[in-house]
Parts: structure tokens; sequence; C-alpha cells
């Protein structure tokens, strides 16, 4: 049996250094990436997305990924869909704090404890979401190719 | 009205030195020059937003980067902003030997003192910028 590469989901941040719905985007992915499910996620570097990194956009090309944006202009979907796929989920800060009632959140530097607890619930749904997408089959992943081409 | 130093940093989110040209673009823009500069998102700056254009296009801006591929400068350069200032923190580190910048989501004390230090490296530009303005 050959050593195929696990499929894993891309975690892409807006990382809106101006706003606090960006820092809850950033520490949500890490909280992700290094305990909720470090070993089925990577992060992606939005920036080296957006300045040509193939590494970045070949990933997105064949994986799943999720978007991660602080507000409506959800620069995180945007590019992922302009330079590679469209993401698998989408997940907007700002909605889910309007929905659960978050108030003030803090700043971009340091977050409130309605900050923190936000960073929490938008952790959690990232988990749920990756859970979704390596359940179901997605985008055809590189591995997947080789082996229906048999 | 006066037109602020737009500072973008890095936006990466997986490593210390991303992190510390991040805090570095908060010290310099809410403890050390905060009447004349303005922080502002890589993202939106490169997926092309118009009023983030607006601010930077013609004028001066600094640049925090945590790496060698600079996609904080390139995206200022590739925005047209008139005048940029770079500030390299993988450059900082080696004027500050024995600093051992740890964590991503919350820096070590070492990593908070290379964000300062980073920081004070574009005081000069952005004094030089405030005095013409």
């Amino acid at each position: 049996m050959p050593d195929l590469p696990k499929k894993k989901v891309g975690l892409i941040a807006c990382s809106g250094e101006e706003m606090a719905e960006g820092t809850v985007t950033r520490r949500a992915v890490r909280k992700v990436l290094e305990t909720l499910r470090p070993d089925e996620t990577v992060t992606l570097c939005l920036p080296l997305f957006l300045a040509g990194g193939e590494g970045e956009r070949t990933f997105a090309r064949y994986y799943p990924t999720i978007a991660v944006d602080g507000c409506e202009k959800r620069c995180a979907a945007l590019a992922t869909e302009k330079y590679s796929a469209r993401p698998a989920a989408s997940i907007v800060v700002r909605e889910v704090g309007k929905e659960i009632g978050c108030a003030s959140l803090g700043t971009g530097r340091r977050l409130s404890e309605e900050g923190r607890r936000l960073t929490g619930i938008i952790a959690e749904r990232i988990a749920v979401k990756t859970d979704e997408l390596l359940r179901k089959p997605s985008r055809p992943s590189p591995h997947r190719t080789r082996r229906e081409g048999r | 009205m006066k037109r602020k130093v737009v500072v973008v940093p890095c936006s990466g989110i997986g490593k210390a030195l991303g992190a510390a040209a991040r805090e570095a673009a908060y010290v310099l823009t809410e403890d050390l020059r905060p009447e004349c500069t303005k922080i502002t998102a890589l993202g939106l700056l490169v997926l092309g937003d118009p009023e983030t254009r607006r601010e930077v296009e013609g004028g001066a801006a600094v640049a925090i980067d945590g790496c060698k591929l600079e996609c904080a400068a390139k995206g200022l350069e590739a925005s047209g902003a008139g005048r940029v200032h770079k500030v390299a923190v993988f450059d900082v580190i080696r004027r500050h030997r024995g600093l051992k910048p740890e964590g991503v989501t919350d820096l070590n004390e070492d990593g908070l003192r290379l964000a300062r230090a980073a920081a004070e490296e574009a005081l000069k530009f952005v004094d030089e910028e405030a005095a013409d303005a």
C-alpha cells in the first residue's frame, strides 16, 4: 500500500489587523491548529497566497479550505476563490458575533473577555466544519485522481 | 487634514517573526506615534479594496515584514504607495542578538522586545514624514 498524503483541511484567516474581528480569526484558527484539530488542519498564509505562493494556491486548488473572515469584505474567501477555488466553507466573525449577541470585542491588539469568548465559539465552528469536510467527498485531491486513473 | 503614514504588517500566522511584525505595527500606531500613523490590513490592500487603495496611493507607508518574501512591502509598492520604508524583522533580530522570540498567538517577552525594536526603526521615517506634512 503506497504512503498516500493525508487529506487535510486548509484554514485561511483574514487576519485583518485593524479590527478586533481580524484578531478573532487569527486566534481561532491557531486554536484549531494547535489544540482542536492539529492532525486534520493546516493554515494557509493569506499574504503569501495573495503574493503568488504556489504551494498555498495549489493546496487550496485540490484540498478543501475554510475561509475565516472578520467582516463582510470577506478578503480570505474572495482571495481563495480568485486564486484557487471556492472555499468549501466560509465563516464571518461579525455575523456570528451578531447571531450570538457579542457586544464589544476589544481591539485588534487586545481582545476583551467577549472577544475571547467569541474566539472559542469560532474555533469550535471551524472544528465542526473540518469534521464535516473530512467525512464527505469534496474536490478531487491529487491522490484520489491517481487512484481513479488506474 | 494631515494624511497619516500607513503601517502595514505581515499578516502571517505561522511564525513568531510574523507575530512580532504585527505587534511592532501596534506598538508604532498605538504607543509611539498614534497621532500620525494608521494600521492597515495587507489583505484589504492586495485585494484592491478601493478605500484602502485611496489611503495608500502616493502617500508614505511603513511595511513591517516577518520573512524574506516581504509580502507587506511588495503589497504596498504594487498599490502605488509613494514612499515605502521597509522594516524587516528578520534583519532587526540580527541587530539584537540574544533575543529568542517565541509564540504566534501570544509572543513571549523576547518577542515583545523585538517588536518594540522593529517599531523604533521606523520612527525616523515617520517623524520626517509627519514634519513634511
